[in-house]
């Protein structure tokens, strides 16, 4: 297995055993409070206040309740939870146990996305060994009367089930489809028991969280972003790789600490994610600025940024669970439109009536995918719209 | 005691993928639930119970919300997004359909933004809404293009396909799949997999290359489908259809060799004129004699006869069966299961055809009536059988396969040439100009337009259950009917609960008439019955009959009781596949109401009092009841068909 | 396939659903399963499937229909999923993706005649740092290079003498 390059320093400062069995001393509502003061927020993407998760799935009422681990890493440019996974692994099931403690949850699955298959043998290897040292289990972690296990469950191909409610669905062996929120999944989620889904990573960071102090956690980051994030790197730079660092890093600094200045545009946050041009380096990476799971792909001069858009719109026809009208007739319109525009066809009346179709899929769409799906191809095409046409436009 | 049953609730856990959150579990928590909440809408304060959607509340306002996906028999889906509103706060739009209140809020229902929304996703599924408006049978009763109107579509911004990208799929007897006229709302899934059971639709691959499809991409005609076509009623375009035989059927009229014959069932008068601008539940049952004798068929008789005959055979095989077990002794299979819906046979034969002895061996009335009319009345009319040909006016879409099962040709011919749905005749009366609501009505022909209200209400669920009951219980005990159940009415199997259950004991015992006496084998009175409880149910909508079946299979209530009705269709016959579009619960309601209303007008009702029943058992099927003539020409026997197909 | 083959299969379908209580939930497993044994969902498989968790074929369908790693169509003894988004993209993976039609004699989508390998596309397998990537059934090839492709087909090719199946892990 590869090893990631860069030794995560924070996350690997822990004893995770000593940590578990301290967190799991406290009431939970300390545990809760100690999230809410750190306002850690879900390293996913979306950046839903992990405590307000914890909070409402605990109070939620139900016999059986689930924690899951949002495992099905598909976003283009993301593989900071495959390094997770390998590297980290042991952290993760320490923060799930911690988060069926806080929620009262028996029982935790982890989706595992299909392509991670060859992570599964080392992933159960670890939870075998965290039930021998009697962490997971009955009385888990030292815990009298808590009862938490963990099993893996494998993906089978499909983006949308990194949708927390296709990924219930998908549990629930129905196609990925996204559920109609309300309800949540934190009231009504898997098999309809309260659920709470969350990333790989915050588990991790939660875990960190309340071992080490919110206190210390908000020395990292800004106000409104507070701590430290993974940002997984890949693109036109020298250094590519996952990097700890913290909230609030403008793009430019980050393109220093990977060598991949003088880049031409940087797409935050994937495939769903905006592109960022060169002028607007300077912004910062945070919820409050240009949000992100973590995905940075950096463009550097000679890259042809109608491709990129291509690249990912095909990536949005191909996943797109094919449910809502937007999201599924959507992609292929905008897909259309840029083979449009790559052939030198596609007038500017055209253009702007795809911007605004853009902009319908991103208000109108049932699930975050087809609401961000239009995303790559709205920021392209404001950022570059002379490069494209200076090159392609035969009709001018 | 009667007693009812209410048992209408389906499970969720067999729900498919877009269809499981409904309005129905936004929360667990105790204090949420009947709370009320306060919300504006497009300026307007109400108040509704928390968990009201957007779209129910708008409603309670007289605010129309446009919807496509959406429908009220069916699980919430919210995927076509043109119901979407603003809600203030919220950065998307919210489908309205699919979004519980739980908070106060302000919801507009047509800002720029909302306006701008559906009419894009519309100019979106007409992308590949392949087929023009005016070679459609849904032009003027299609929503889709109702919306374009509305929404203002006046070219086609994200272009239109020209070219049909699917075949036509015409293999099945009863329903029509054009999908090049899909915009995949998967009404049609909810209504095959939730509502009715069946199973013969899904949603297949994903995203652009998403289709509506059959198991393994079949023929329609190949896959375990019972033809109920409450598919096509739900489908808000022209993609699902009935397999429509006007065509031939006007040959037939036009040929002066042919005596072109037609029977009407009693759910399409209460329901055809809806195609003729009249509100659901007004009978044209006289109105639509002229028309069709003005179209040109040669006669015009009432299915109703032969569902009076029905209940003389199938009551008859009831107490036969009763007699086996009680006074021989002989296994004999309960409960009786009622005949005469083809979907349901269909749904038997394919789900459960371990149970094929338990559905009655009585073909249905339409069946019966084909038989007859081939045989007694060709004999009486002096016509040569082979030059009739005859034309079942039907709600049901499963009628047009039932008619061309190969076994129904016992009279020498195929007993029923035509299944023809009432949507198809109200378009050959458009066709010929006639004004329907107002052409002056007129009588059934003789010598078999004659029918009681028994055989009217087998258009409703319960229908059958409660006519077998008014002459069973007659025959039965000896006393009149009217004294065991006031006004002739049998409530408890009555109404819309999915599954309705009854127990009756038997108070007395008559004598056997003198037409029961060789099917009873010379039984002289029934004092066997005397004291027996007599437990029935009914069922309708297969999606309830799956359940009476699987109770049955588990050796629950149902596996105790007698006789059963089964009706594939939500509402009985009233709510077929062969109904004017759309359908919803008010529609069907009001056609029940039309029904039981015509019926108390009727000169008698019950069945075993038709005259020209008791005529033909005189005059031609002699033996009398399951006798021998009859067994060959009204009965008929199943096939044990099983849900593999590879 | 041969009867008795359909017959085992179908015996560890129904042990497998009872493992699952016969719940839906179990569905996604079994589905897996089947297509690691048999390369492929056939429709008898399905309905098999379907009758043991008490579904409809139909509904099987749609969901095999539904994941890019199951599949109705018999796919080879080795999947090979080359990632053809943006960062693979720009590492090189249109040269990657040549020299496996030339080495295989297939084009993307296709299996070779002998059963032995499908070719196909996928996309991101979280390898963008280390890009162009491919997954050979479970495993990861990260940094793949045209000259490298036949050494890899080769390494399996060899690989099958020794009865290696699919999703057995190495």
């Amino acid at each position: 297995m590869t090893k990631s390059a860069n030794k995560l320093v924070i996350f690997s400062d822990i004893d995770v055993e000593k940590a578990l069995k301290n967190a799991v001393k406290k009431p939970r509502p300390d545990i809760i409070s100690e999230l809410r003061e750190s306002a850690l927020k879900g390293r996913g993407g979306a950046g839903f206040p992990t405590s307000v998760k914890w909070n409402l799935a605990a109070s939620a009422q139900g016999e059986r309740k689930f924690v899951i681990c949002n495992a099905d890493e598909g976003e283009p440019g993301t593989f900071k939870d495959r390094v997770l996974l390998t590297d980290y692994a042991e952290q993760l099931i320490a923060g799930m146990i911690l988060s069926g403690y806080v929620v009262g949850a028996k029982e935790g699955i982890i989706y595992l996305r299909a392509e991670y298959t060859y992570l599964k043998h080392d992933l159960e290897a670890t939870i075998e060994k965290m039930r021998g040292k009697k962490l997971l289990g009955k009385n888990a972690a030292g815990k009298e009367g808590f009862e938490f296990d963990v099993h893996i469950h494998m993906g089978s191909g499909a983006y949308i089930c990194g949708e927390e409610t296709a990924l219930i669905e998908s549990l629930e062996g129905h196609r990925g489809e996204p559920r109609n929120r309300p309800p949540f999944p934190v009231t009504v989620g898997y098999l309809g028991c309260p659920t709470s889904v969350n990333n790989v990573e915050t588990f991790i960071t939660a875990l960190h969280v309340v071992e080490k102090g919110a206190k210390w956690f908000k020395t990292f980051g800004t106000e409104k972003s507070t701590g430290t994030k993974l940002f997984s790197v890949s693109g036109d730079c020298e250094k590519p790789g996952v990097y700890e660092l913290p909230m609030g890093i403008t793009i430019q600094k980050l393109l220093e600490t990977v060598d991949g200045t003088g880049a031409k545009a940087v797409q935050v946050g994937g495939a769903s994610g905006i592109c960022v041009p060169a002028k607007d380096f300077e912004k910062a990476l945070a919820f409050e600025g240009v949000a992100t799971g973590g995905s940075i792909i950096v463009f550097g001069q000679h890259r042809d940024m109608l491709e990129v858009a291509i690249n990912f719109m095909e990536f949005f026809c191909e996943e797109s669970c094919g449910q809502c009208t937007p999201c599924r007739l959507g992609t292929e319109t905008l897909l259309e439109g840029l083979d449009l525009l790559s052939e030198g066809k596609c007038s500017l009346k055209y253009l702007r009536e795809l911007t605004s179709l853009g902009e319908t899929m991103q208000v109108s769409s049932k699930c975050g995918l087809g609401q961000s799906a239009p995303n790559a191809f709205l920021s392209i095409i404001e950022n570059f719209k002379s490069e494209i046409f200076d090159t392609r436009c035969s009709c001018r | 005691m009667p007693n009812k049953e209410n048992n209408t609730k389906l499970g969720s856990d067999r729900a498919p993928a877009s269809s499981v959150a409904s309005s129905v579990e936004v929360a667990k928590n105790e204090k949420d639930l009947g709370a009320m909440v306060a919300i504006t809408i497009d300026g307007k304060d109400i108040k509704i119970p928390f968990g009201t959607t957007i779209l129910d509340a708008a409603k309670k306002l007289n605010i129309k919300i446009p919807t496509l996906c959406h429908h009220e028999d069916l699980k919430v889906a919210g995927v076509c997004r043109v119901c979407v509103v603003e809600v203030e706060g919220q950065r998307t739009l919210q489908a309205a359909c699919a979004y519980p209140i739980t908070g106060p809020m302000n919801i507009k229902t047509y800002s720029p933004k909302v306006r701008k929304a559906r009419r894009h996703n519309l100019d979106l599924m007409l992308k590949h809404h392949v087929g023009e408006c005016y070679s459609c049978f849904r032009n003027n009763n299609c929503e889709l293009q109702t919306l374009s109107k509305e929404y203002g579509v006046d070219f086609y911004r994200f272009g239109h396909d020209s070219e049909p990208h699917h075949d036509v799929d015409k293999s099945s007897y009863s329903v029509v799949r054009d999908m090049n006229k899909c915009i995949q709302c998967r009404r049609c899934v909810r209504t095959c997999i939730d509502l009715q059971e069946v199973g013969a639709l899904e949603a297949i691959n994903r995203g652009p290359d998403l289709d509506i499809d059959t198991f393994n991409s079949l023929p329609l005609g190949e896959v375990v489908c019972i033809n109920c076509g409450q598919c096509i009623n739900r489908c808000p375009t022209g993609a699902l259809r009935a397999n429509d035989p006007s065509d031939e059927i006007w040959a037939a009229i036009e040929d002066p060799k042919k005596h072109v014959v037609i029977q009407t069932a009693p759910s399409p008068r209460a329901a055809i004129g809806e195609c003729f601008g009249l509100p659901a539940g007004t009978s044209v049952t006289r109105e639509l004699n002229t028309a069709m004798r003005r179209c040109g068929f040669d006669k015009v008789f009432d299915t109703n006869f032969t569902a009076d005959l029905t209940i003389m055979e199938e009551a008859t095989e009831l107490l036969v069966r009763l007699k086996k077990a009680l006074v021989d002794k002989v296994d004999v299979a309960f409960p009786q299961f009622t005949s005469c819906s083809p979907g349901w046979v269909k749904f038997l034969e394919h789900f459960y055809p371990e149970y094929t002895d338990c559905l009655s061996s009585c073909k249905s009335p339409q069946q019966m009536f084909g038989a007859v009319l081939k045989t007694w009345y060709a004999e009486k009319a002096g016509i040569d059988p082979k030059d009739i040909v005859t034309v079942a006016l039907m709600p049901c879409s499963a009628k047009k396969f039932e008619c061309n099962r190969p076994e129904m040709n016992d009279s020498g011919y195929k007993d029923v040439d035509y299944g023809l749905t009432s949507r198809e005749l109200a378009q050959m009366i458009q066709e010929t100009g006639l004004d329907l609501p107002n052409l002056p009505p007129s009588d059934f022909d003789d010598p078999i337009g004659e029918a009681t209200g028994a055989g009217l209400i087998f258009g409703a669920t319960g229908g059958v259950m409660e006519a077998a009951l008014r002459s069973a219980v007659e025959i039965v005990t000896g006393i009149k009917t009217e004294d065991v159940f006031a006004n002739l009415d049998i409530i408890p199997v009555r109404g819309f609960e999915g599954v309705k259950y009854m127990e009756i004991v038997v108070p007395a015992a008559g004598p056997v008439p003198e037409i029961l006496s060789k099917a009873l084998g010379g039984l002289k009175d029934f004092g066997f019955l005397k004291g027996a409880t007599l437990k029935v149910a009914v069922a309708h909508g297969t999606a309830n009959a799956k359940k009476v079946m699987e109770d049955i299979k588990a050796g629950g209530k149902f596996s105790q009781c007698h006789f059963i009705e089964f009706m594939a269709c939500p509402g009985g016959c009233l709510g077929g596949g062969g109904q004017p579009i759309p359908t919803s619960p008010e529609i069907r309601a009001a056609r029940t109401k039309a029904i039981y209303a015509e019926e108390k007008t009727l000169y008698s009702r019950k069945s075993h009092e038709n005259p020209t029943v008791n005529l033909i058992y005189k005059e031609f099927l002699k033996d009398g009841p399951c006798g021998h003539k009859s067994h060959k020409l009204l009965h008929t026997h199943y096939i044990k068909r099983g849900n593999k197909i590879v | 396939m041969l009867a008795s083959e359909r017959d085992q299969l179908k015996s560890e379908i129904i042990k497998m659903a009872k493992k699952h209580d016969h719940h839906r939930s179990g569905l996604i497993p079994v589905l897996q399963h089947v297509q690691n044994v048999s390369r492929h969902i056939s429709p008898e498989a399905m309905q098999d499937i379907a009758e043991a968790f008490k579904i409809h074929p139909v509904e099987v369908h749609g969901v095999v229909s539904f994941y890019s790693f199951l599949s109705t169509e018999k796919k080879g003894k080795f999947v090979v999923r080359l990632c053809r988004t943006i960062t693979c993209d720009m590492a090189g993976n249109e040269a990657v993706g040549n020299q496996l039609e030339n080495e295989l004699g297939i084009e993307f989508g296709e299996t070779t005649s002998d059963g032995m390998f499908t070719l196909e596309f996928t996309n991101c397998l979280g390898m963008c740092d280390q890009g162009p990537a491919m997954l050979v059934n479970d495993d990861i090839h990260t940094k793949v290079t045209p000259e490298k492709v036949a050494d890899i087909i080769d390494g399996y090719k060899n690989r099958f003498g020794a009865h290696v199946t699919t999703g057995e892990h190495s």
